[in-house]
């Protein structure tokens, strides 16, 4: 029982660190068309993510294959259920993930610019979705014993849909507060503008999420039951408080750890409401998959324990060296002297 | 056609895709490491040059190599459902260790690699770049592992009561023969491109003779590499045609079109299988014992034949059978090359005829890889793992149509980007090194280019 719980929370502190850690970048591409007014400010935009991107992304690989690992089921049931919907996340961030290695190889701008849309539509799809996929496993799915009977279209319920919304302003305010920390000039202030004025929206969005998630699903069950996790949806509305705060001081790195709080904060205040559920059902209650009806083998899971223990504190030193080492403001003399994409 | 058609197109398209560009990475990479390591220690400044050259080429790949793989991590979920509830436990934790363990590396540093030419010292980036290599490597070596199981499942037992295959001797997993023998061919095949990549590019400009000592060099280099590990791959791929024969009779019995059990199998040098009659339709010229011999270091040694398992149990015969024997021939075809080039090493621009036969060379690596898991997979059907569970068993229970979807998705993508791909290494070798930009130091600044 302590093993799969472990894992179910191990499971979630994954997707966080993705959330928290790509979420910038992804945020970076959504702005890519609203910021990026010429080919040197788009440039700018995207080396900021340049050197750190693709770590990042190496942090939903390990979501996707610890799931796998140490609840197979959940692995096998969720992926092919929500089939269309993972595609479309892979297919965005394949056209991505080779946007930003190809974008800068020719000089032609229509080239350039075709890069561009590859980059907004393969930011934007993964953080929509994601955040549709995740409200909609916070809601239950339509399956019983006999199988999956949802289809595209019930994902986009108005749940779901605020959800992505949700994910989506996340990404967007955690990306402009990324550029205003990382650029200088024009393009920092016209991010801080961005971050300020969208934090609006995103406070309204979470307001009503919160509130929906009350009518819509059960995740505050354990709430109720237990008071003291109240703290970790208080933590992160304080951060959410905090990063207009730092905004409006003009400390724009404080407002990023705010930020990335935020993040870390609404994931775990999903993953602590659906405990022990991995993927519930909305349909028949009792063929939820759950941490310990889905999960591996104590051996397996111990096992995997090891391998975390033992790899993810070295893959935290290591990204953090690398964050430091890339820690510089990125400007137009950077793109002259430095080695960029 | 049904899902499990279907899925089976689709993960054969996408894993095909992603091996055209992953060999590359698994050797350029150490190959680049190397050059990086001669500057950091000599101070010549062509093998930085010749890193960043090569780099270029090696970084196309990658990203494509990064990309395409990280929808296979998924596509076992999404295709391939009852194959993960029911092996998961096993299976899954090699690819989740995989992720942790090596992966994470090789992406984390391949970014201080591209970005970090003036902001760490030779030494310290080419300690980078030998991490990204062996992280490389060693992702590799997580995945054949686990491929190694499909094909000969070791260390679980199955649970009647949970329904699925359960871990328990992961260190059986791990150290079994079938995975230490998939590694070593895959890797060596792998680096075989990697030098024959190298040398083909070297030679297409040492036969307009631009860039000569640039080229001499790289060229070199990957010689000794290619020549090491061609000799290596043929010696190894004979001992692991022999652990394929005891391990699993009927791919055996397929990469030979071997129909009937018996003593002293020969292996015919031409044949041809008929399927529906269980024979061949053709078979001439036999070398008597020669299977026996090869598979078993007897020959006498009985050697199973197709007609001996039923209908169902019997893996597509033709297509194994020609792919296997592509494989080879390719695999003593890239012997003799090196050993030639390896013979002219010091007079490589008088033999032209050398050059050119190692430019148009370029492509067989690749074909070789490709027949070589034709072999491995088609050869393991009708079973998704070997002797435990069949490929019909597998997919996932979804509609048919989203999966057609996908596949023509995929083969959009995965046309275009391979388009992409291969016209931006066309014009990288091309441009040849000196588009790159000058290092640190050994320019005036301003001087490295905006791209």
């Amino acid at each position: 029982m302590l093993l799969e719980s472990v894992w179910f929370f191990l499971w979630g502190l994954l997707w966080a660190v993705y959330f928290m850690t790509a979420g910038f970048d992804l945020g970076v591409g959504i702005l890519l068309p609203f910021l990026g007014r010429d080919d040197t400010r788009r440039r700018l935009m995207l080396n900021t993510a340049g050197p750190l991107w693709d770590g990042n992304e190496v942090w939903l690989l390990t979501a996707g294959g610890v799931t796998f690992a140490a609840f197979p089921r959940v692995y096998a049931f969720m992926f092919s259920s929500l089939y269309a919907p993972l595609m479309l996340v892979l297919f965005g961030l394949i056209i991505r993930g080779v946007a930003f290695e190809f974008r800068g190889k020719l000089p032609e701008l229509g080239w350039q610019r075709l890069w561009d849309v590859c980059m907004f539509v393969g930011s934007l799809l993964p953080a929509l979705l994601l955040g549709v996929a995740f409200a909609n496993i916070f809601r239950g799915l339509p399956f019983d014993g006999q199988g999956y009977h949802g289809t595209v279209a019930s994902l986009l319920n108005p749940y779901g849909l605020a959800g992505g919304v949700l994910f989506v302003l996340l990404f967007v305010v955690h990306g402009a507060i990324w550029l205003s920390a990382k650029c200088d000039g024009e393009l920092q202030r016209q991010a801080a503008v961005v971050a300020g004025r969208v934090w609006w929206v995103l406070l309204a969005v979470a307001v009503v999420f919160l509130a929906a998630t009350w009518i819509d699903t059960g995740l505050y069950g354990n709430y109720l039951a237990h008071p003291v996790l109240w703290l970790v949806p208080l933590v992160a509305v304080g951060a959410l408080l905090g990063v207009k705060r730092c905004l409006l001081g003009g400390r724009y790195w404080l407002a990023w750890a705010s930020s990335a709080l935020t993040i870390v904060g609404v994931t775990f205040f999903g993953v602590i409401g659906l405990f022990p559920n991995l993927f519930p059902s909305r349909q028949a209650p009792d063929t939820s998959l759950t941490a310990f009806n889905a999960a591996s083998t104590p051996r397996t899971l111990t096992l995997m324990l090891v391998v975390v223990v033992l790899f993810v504190p070295l893959v935290i030193a290591y990204q953090a060296w690398a964050y430091r080492l890339f820690r510089h403001k990125v400007t137009a003399a950077t793109l002259d002297h430095e080695d960029v994409y | 056609m049904d899902v499990v058609w279907l899925s089976r197109l689709q993960f054969a398209a996408a894993t095909y895709f992603h091996f055209l560009f992953v060999p590359l990475t698994l050797g350029l990479s150490l190959l680049i490491a190397v050059m990086e390591t001669r500057f950091a220690r000599g101070g010549d400044p062509m093998w930085q040059r010749m890193a960043r050259f090569w780099g270029q080429l090696f970084l196309i790949n990658f990203a494509v190599g990064i990309v395409t793989g990280i929808t296979l991590e998924f596509q076992f979920g999404t295709n391939w459902s009852r194959y993960s509830a029911y092996v998961g436990d096993i299976f899954g934790s090699l690819l989740a260790i995989e992720a942790t363990a090596a992966f994470f590396l090789e992406s984390t540093f391949i970014g201080v690699w591209i970005f970090g030419w003036k902001k760490l010292s030779p030494k310290a980036h080419a300690v980078v770049m030998w991490l990204v290599a062996i992280a490389s490597n060693l992702s590799a070596v997580w995945i054949l592992t686990a491929n190694a199981w499909m094909q000969h499942p070791v260390g679980y037992t199955i649970s009647q009561a949970a329904g699925r295959a359960e871990l328990t001797d992961f260190l059986a997993v791990v150290t079994q023969r079938a995975a230490l023998m998939k590694i070593a061919h895959t890797l060596s095949g792998a680096y075989v491109l990697a030098a024959f990549f190298v040398m083909g590019i070297s030679a297409y400009h040492l036969l307009r003779r631009q860039h000569q000592e640039f080229f001499r060099r790289s060229f070199r280099l990957a010689l000794g590499f290619g020549l090491v590990f061609s000799v290596v791959e043929l010696i190894q791929g004979h001992m692991h045609a022999a652990d394929v024969a005891e391990m699993q009779p009927t791919k055996l019995a397929a990469m030979e079109s071997h129909w009937e059990t018996g003593p002293q199998a020969p292996i015919y040098l031409l044949s041809i299988p008929d399927e529906e009659a269980g024979r061949n339709a053709v078979a001439i010229l036999p070398l008597p014992g020669a299977l026996s011999l090869l598979a078993f270091h007897d020959p006498s040694a009985v050697v199973q034949g197709l007609a001996d398992f039923p209908r169902e149990d019997r893996p597509p015969v033709l297509i194994t059978y020609i792919a296997f024997r592509v494989m080879v021939a390719l695999g003593a075809y890239f012997v003799a090359v090196a050993l030639l080039g390896w013979l002219r090493r010091n007079r490589l621009e008088e033999s032209p005829w050398i050059l050119k036969l190692v430019l148009f060379s370029i492509p067989l690596p690749y074909l070789a890889i490709a027949m070589g898991w034709t072999v491995a997979e088609v050869g393991r059907q009708p079973w998704i793992v070997y002797g435990l569970m069949r490929t019909r068993d597998a997919a996932s229970p979804i509609a048919a149509g989203q999966v057609l979807a996908t596949l023509i998705g995929f083969i959009v993508v995965y046309g275009l980007l391979g388009m992409v791909a291969f016209g931006l290494m066309v014009r990288t070798v091309r441009k040849g090194p000196d588009a790159v930009p000058a290092a640190a130091g050994s320019q005036p600044t301003g001087a490295a280019g905006v791209r």
